[in-house]
């Protein structure tokens, strides 16, 4: 049986109250939105806060997805089913659905939340390298209001991240443009893990050359889940086949994969050079 | 810390500690044994209930974060001394083998139909990922639930005639 250690709980019934318990519990303290990944740590007690502060009662607040001018915003505690099902997201960017789809099981799906997947820091995680693909921002609110983060900055480490201990992720916002692909490719070891490597594409393209290409990559080692020299290849090129598939061999090349328990180091770099050039051309597709 | 939590329409207050999860409280604190406990990774799914109709892995949910929420489990399907449709597909088609996952296929099945009231073989397959059989009984499961899913269609249609 496993039982987390002994801790404080407290809900939060707005923000500001999020960030008044966030003070007064200090760094020992963990938010827990859905709790599908830091309530299976606390259980195998890799994580021990000391307090958790429930932000579930915020679903509302931190709910929510819609166009605000040029930009998607996604509330921080939409959850995976939310998102997965949301037209308004999917149909502008089809890489959520491609994503969400294999992120975990449906019941998982109902609980776990976007801004959880991303404050987790896990190296593996799905969205994180969606986020990063699409070049979008992290809106994080702490004691002195609120300020935004490029999601490519937002991963400082396994686990790591820019939302300080006195702080709260609040929303991302997804830069939205005319003409804009997006696909998202995955291999697991069977329905609902962890990915052994999986790659997102986002495409711009105008005139027939590509203005605009971004990489997200996962679970391969890619630093702030993206790959800027495969992106800055594809800049200004012809998408075709042969473009991808070098795109593929750039981003396979900048990244470390580690080998583990889902397999050896050569076979994810493999795979992050051809999931990126399957997802690369599956967006150009969508265009 | 006290909750008042309504279990299958009937509100139960208890002095819990806040690291006690849903499965625990409702197995042991509240002898509704019908929910099973079975990998504690969220793997399994077999100790699947719905909270506030949506359903959720009660090993990963503690149950303090069901305080003031409205809880399903197996004992709550049957009505007035009548099975569900869910269970009585179950029945008919043989949807259960050792039975060890069958309440948390039963309100994945529930979920599922309140939601797609005809669902197919895709849809219900997707449903019950999360969930493992270990007896591999899938097919007589998906036969059940699509057994459910014609006497709901059937009863609404009687109930409008």
């Amino acid at each position: 049986m496993q039982v987390p250690a002994t801790f404080e709980y407290e809900r939060a019934d707005s923000v500001p109250h999020a960030l008044e318990l966030l003070e007064h519990y200090g760094p020992e303290a963990r938010v827990v939105a859905g709790g599908h990944s830091l309530i299976p740590m606390m259980k195998l007690r890799l994580a021990q806060p000391e307090a958790l502060i429930d932000i579930n009662g915020l679903a509302d607040e931190l709910g929510g997805i819609a166009v605000e001018g040029d930009e998607l915003a996604i509330g921080a505690m939409v959850r995976h089913t939310e998102l997965l099902e949301s037209a308004t997201a999917t149909d502008l960017f089809p890489i959520f659905r491609d994503a969400e789809r294999v992120i975990a099981d449906p019941i998982v799906r109902n609980r776990g939340t976007v801004g959880g997947s991303l404050c987790q820091g896990d190296p593996s995680e799905d969205l994180s390298a969606v986020f990063a693909a699409l070049r979008a921002t992290a809106v994080i609110q702490g004691p002195g209001g609120t300020r935004t983060v490029p999601v490519r900055e937002f991963h400082q480490g396994p686990y790591e991240t820019a939302v300080e201990p006195n702080e709260l992720l609040i929303q991302l916002r997804v830069p939205v443009a005319p003409g804009t692909g997006s696909a998202y490719e995955k291999v697991e070891r069977r329905v609902g893990d962890w990915p052994v490597a999986a790659a997102g594409a986002v495409l711009r393209i105008e005139g027939g050359t590509i203005v605009q290409a971004g990489i997200g990559l996962t679970a391969v080692g890619a630093a702030h889940f993206c790959a800027p020299e495969a992106e800055a290849y594809l800049d200004g090129r012809v998408p075709d086949a042969e473009a991808f598939a070098q795109a593929g061999r750039i981003a396979a090349e900048h990244c470390e994969p580690h080998a583990d328990q889902r397999g050896p180091a050569d076979y994810k770099r493999h795979l992050a050079a051809e999931l990126t050039r399957r997802a690369l051309a599956r967006a150009a597709g969508r265009i | 810390m006290r909750i008042t939590v309504s279990v299958n329409g009937q509100s139960y207050t208890r002095d819990v500690e806040p690291r006690l999860l849903l499965v625990h409280f409702l197995r042991d604190e509240l002898d509704l044994t019908g929910t099973h406990w079975g990998c504690d990774t969220s793997n399994c799914g077999v100790c699947t209930v719905r909270l506030d109709g949506v359903p959720v892995k009660s090993c990963t949910v503690l149950a303090v974060m069901a305080d003031g929420h409205e809880v399903t489990t197996v004992e709550g399907l049957e009505r007035d001394g009548e099975l569900d449709a869910v269970q009585k597909g179950f029945v008919e088609c043989h949807g259960l083998q050792c039975g060890f996952c069958t309440p948390g296929m039963l309100l994945t099945a529930r979920a599922l139909l309140d939601r797609h009231p005809d669902p197919d073989e895709s849809q219900i397959r997707e449903a019950i990922s999360g969930q493992l059989c270990r007896c591999t009984g899938y097919e007589n499961i998906v036969r059940s639930i699509r057994w459910a899913a014609t006497s709901d269609v059937a009863e609404s249609a009687t109930e409008a005639k």
